[in-house]
């Protein structure tokens, strides 16, 4: 164990952030979809706790981190199914299902755990990790930023990809307008109720896969309420960026390192009690909202279920 | 203005709660009582899913939570906390604002009550020690819901996400200040000291309910005529239901987002208040009840009207006991409860939709 400041905790400290703000990244880019084509998804967190249990369960069974990750996706989807069933089709109230869903799948799958894994709590493996030729080999930095497993590296890639359809797309348009006025989305010949439905379902499996991330690769298990608010980090992070992919990176970067710099003044030996650590996170999202709160403009029409004709 | 736009749609202005005809009772009965059947129904495949029989668990439950006297009078105890968190949600949703802090606000409020209250005892007459430890906690709940009010008031910022974040923040530092600040030095487990049994508040009668009960249904129906039948009440839900018409009508809309944050926070706190001088003397460490989230469903199942939450109350009460029974028992995890209230909200809101078109297809 080195000083506060040696190499390899530096390394350590960098690395930790990374890990942690990964889940926060994919959750708060879902978020981010939805909330542009304006839903409020406040089930978030039940479809991240979702595809964390999926996504334990289908690394654990098959051995596969790739294969968790897809039933961790796909179990967000399903989640996000019902949630677009009830709130985009029906036109429930979107807060009042968010709460029941995450209420239900956090309940759910602390119950299926009980059941299957209560007196063992299996692990996983740790990670296969891709090192990218070259830049790996940087001191520090190389073995903290480029020593990943691949799905890292495409998260990071999906906020370019984000940016795209946003800026350079129909799709990116159609998204903007069925949240800032759906009518005229109506009336242009889109389906306002579809383009809502696949932001919803597209949160569904970001949100999944982040849960999946966060128990197999940042945990190595699948314990009961392991996402802890993660979910509504992300919808934080979404508010904040206004639309930006670019911004709900930076963001989900100073998250994990508030997060990965207590456990690792913790590592260090420096006696933080776990619960003060808890706090940070979420200490550092109510700093930035009072600072930049008042900025977080959301679209108009978020969470107003669309109705042709209404007024 | 991010929050108008979700918060709009909950908060209908009819307050009163209908009334009418008997095929009128008889419809809300039917959308009442429906989707509870159907939850149960659902709830009981998912037990069936886990190898249990739901006949026997809910017959447990029942059995537990309602039946045997010790197991009523458990849930008539377990009621007072949860209508003080009741009236306090039934204010903020009424005026259309989403307090979702409720589990911060209540343990912070018991933490403070229970860390006060073995002090005060010692120097303070019984009922003012009662008295005092009530109001603290009121106070530092209020003080809790500060910061999501302030920033929903003046700076627009959607307030589901600043009182959940809050939320969490609130569960953390009660942790903290029971391990660090509170800590009991005469016990080894991590804890606050203990209010004498004989200094809590009294008994009702020869049973073991607590007088918290009167307290909280004492509250619950006054915040609902003050909701319903003041003026007070009025401008609230006219805030409620559409902001920029209560600017328009000369309300002073951000002082009256802070007054229901302050209400709606404060009475969460004295529902802490009550739960530890009436019934659990101190708190330990890593202790949660997590009755916010619980309470929210109550809420929406009784429209926001306060006499139907008693009832309410009264069934999320049983259905607790009972499971905490039966979770000893039969071996089925708290986390059962979750499920079956989540079932029920979804049901309820569903039932809400049909009977919504009913009408829309009767009347055209």
């Amino acid at each position: 164990m080195g000083g506060f400041l040696s190499e390899t905790f530096l390394a350590a400290l960098l690395f930790g952030a990374i890990t942690a703000a990964i889940p926060l990244l994919l959750a708060g880019l879902g978020e981010q979809m939805s909330e542009k084509a304006g839903v409020l998804n406040i089930g978030i967190e039940g479809m991240m706790i979702a595809g964390a249990y999926a996504g334990f369960l289908g690394a654990y069974y098959s051995g596969s981190f790739w294969l968790g990750f897809a039933t961790g996706a796909a179990a967000g989807i399903l989640v996000a199914a019902l949630m677009a069933l009830l709130c985009v089709r029906l036109g429930l109230n979107q807060i009042v299902i968010g709460i029941a869903l995450t209420l239900g799948l956090e309940g759910l799958t602390a119950l299926l755990h009980h059941f299957q894994f209560s007196r063992s709590y299996p692990r996983l493996p740790a990670a296969q990790v891709t090192p990218i030729p070259l830049l790996a080999e940087i001191p520090v930095f190389g073995p903290a930023l480029f020593r990943h497993h691949l799905i890292v590296y495409l998260a990071v890639a999906a906020v370019f990809a984000m940016i795209w359809v946003y800026r350079r797309t129909q799709l990116g348009l159609n998204l903007q307008a069925a949240g800032d006025k759906p009518a005229a989305l109506d009336v242009a010949g889109i389906d306002v109720v579809r383009t809502r439905t696949a932001a919803v379902l597209f949160t569904g499996g970001m949100a999944g896969l982040g849960g999946a991330y966060l128990a197999n690769v940042g945990a190595g298990l699948f314990i009961p309420f392991i996402t802890n608010g993660a979910g509504f980090l992300g919808i934080v992070l979404a508010m904040l960026a206004r639309g930006r992919p670019l911004w709900v990176l930076a963001g989900a970067l100073i998250f994990g390192g508030c997060l990965s710099l207590t456990t690792a003044a913790q590592v260090a030996g420096i006696n933080v009690p776990t619960d003060v650590i808890q706090m940070v996170p979420f200490l550092a999202v109510m700093a930035m909202l009072v600072l930049f709160g008042r900025r977080a403009s959301l679209p108009a029409a978020l969470g107003i279920p669309y109705e042709r004709g209404a007024r | 203005m991010s929050g108008d736009a979700t918060s709009a749609s909950a908060t209908p202005l009819d307050a009163s709660g209908g009334g009418g005809s008997a095929r009128d009772i008889g419809r809300r009965l039917l959308i009442t009582l429906g989707p509870i059947v159907v939850s149960l129904v659902l709830a009981g495949c998912v037990l069936l899913v886990l190898g249990i029989n739901p006949l026997a668990y809910y017959g447990y439950v029942v059995d537990r939570g309602l039946l045997s006297p010790l197991g009523l009078q458990q849930t008539l105890t377990r009621m007072a906390p949860l209508l003080f968190l009741a009236a306090g949600l039934i204010v903020a949703f009424r005026a259309g604002m989403w307090n979702l802090g409720g589990d911060g606000q209540f343990l912070l409020g018991a933490v403070t009550a229970a860390a006060s209250a073995p002090l005060l005892v010692q120097v303070l007459p019984g009922w003012l020690t009662l008295v005092a430890a009530f109001v603290i906690a009121t106070v530092v709940a209020m003080i809790w819901s500060l910061i999501p009010a302030l920033l929903r008031a003046y700076q627009g910022v959607n307030e589901i996400i600043t009182t959940l974040m809050m939320s969490f923040l609130g569960v953390s530092l009660a942790n903290v200040l029971v391990k660090l600040v509170f800590l009991d030095p005469a016990t080894t487990v991590p804890q606050t000291r203990t209010l004498p049994v004989e200094d809590r508040l009294p008994r009702l009668f020869e049973t073991t309910v607590t007088s918290g009960l009167l307290f909280g249904l004492v509250t619950i129906i006054a915040v609902h005529l003050m909701m319903t039948r003041t003026a007070f009440g009025l401008k609230l839900r006219v805030v409620g239901a559409n902001p920029r018409a209560a600017v328009h009508a000369g309300l002073n809309v951000p002082l009256l987002t802070v007054t229901v944050f302050a209400l709606s926070a404060g009475l969460i706190g004295m529902g802490g208040a009550v739960d530890i001088v009436g019934i659990q003397g101190n708190v330990r460490a890593d202790w949660n009840p997590a009755y916010g989230l619980a309470v929210i469903p109550v809420v929406f199942l009784a429209r926001m009207n306060g006499f139907a939450a008693i009832g309410f109350v009264f069934l999320l009460s049983v259905l607790s006991i009972g499971g905490e029974s039966a979770a000893r028992r039969l071996g089925v995890p708290q986390n059962f409860t979750m499920v079956l209230v989540s079932i029920v909200l979804i049901t309820l809101a569903v039932a809400e939709y049909l009977d919504h078109r009913f009408n829309q297809a009767r009347r055209a």
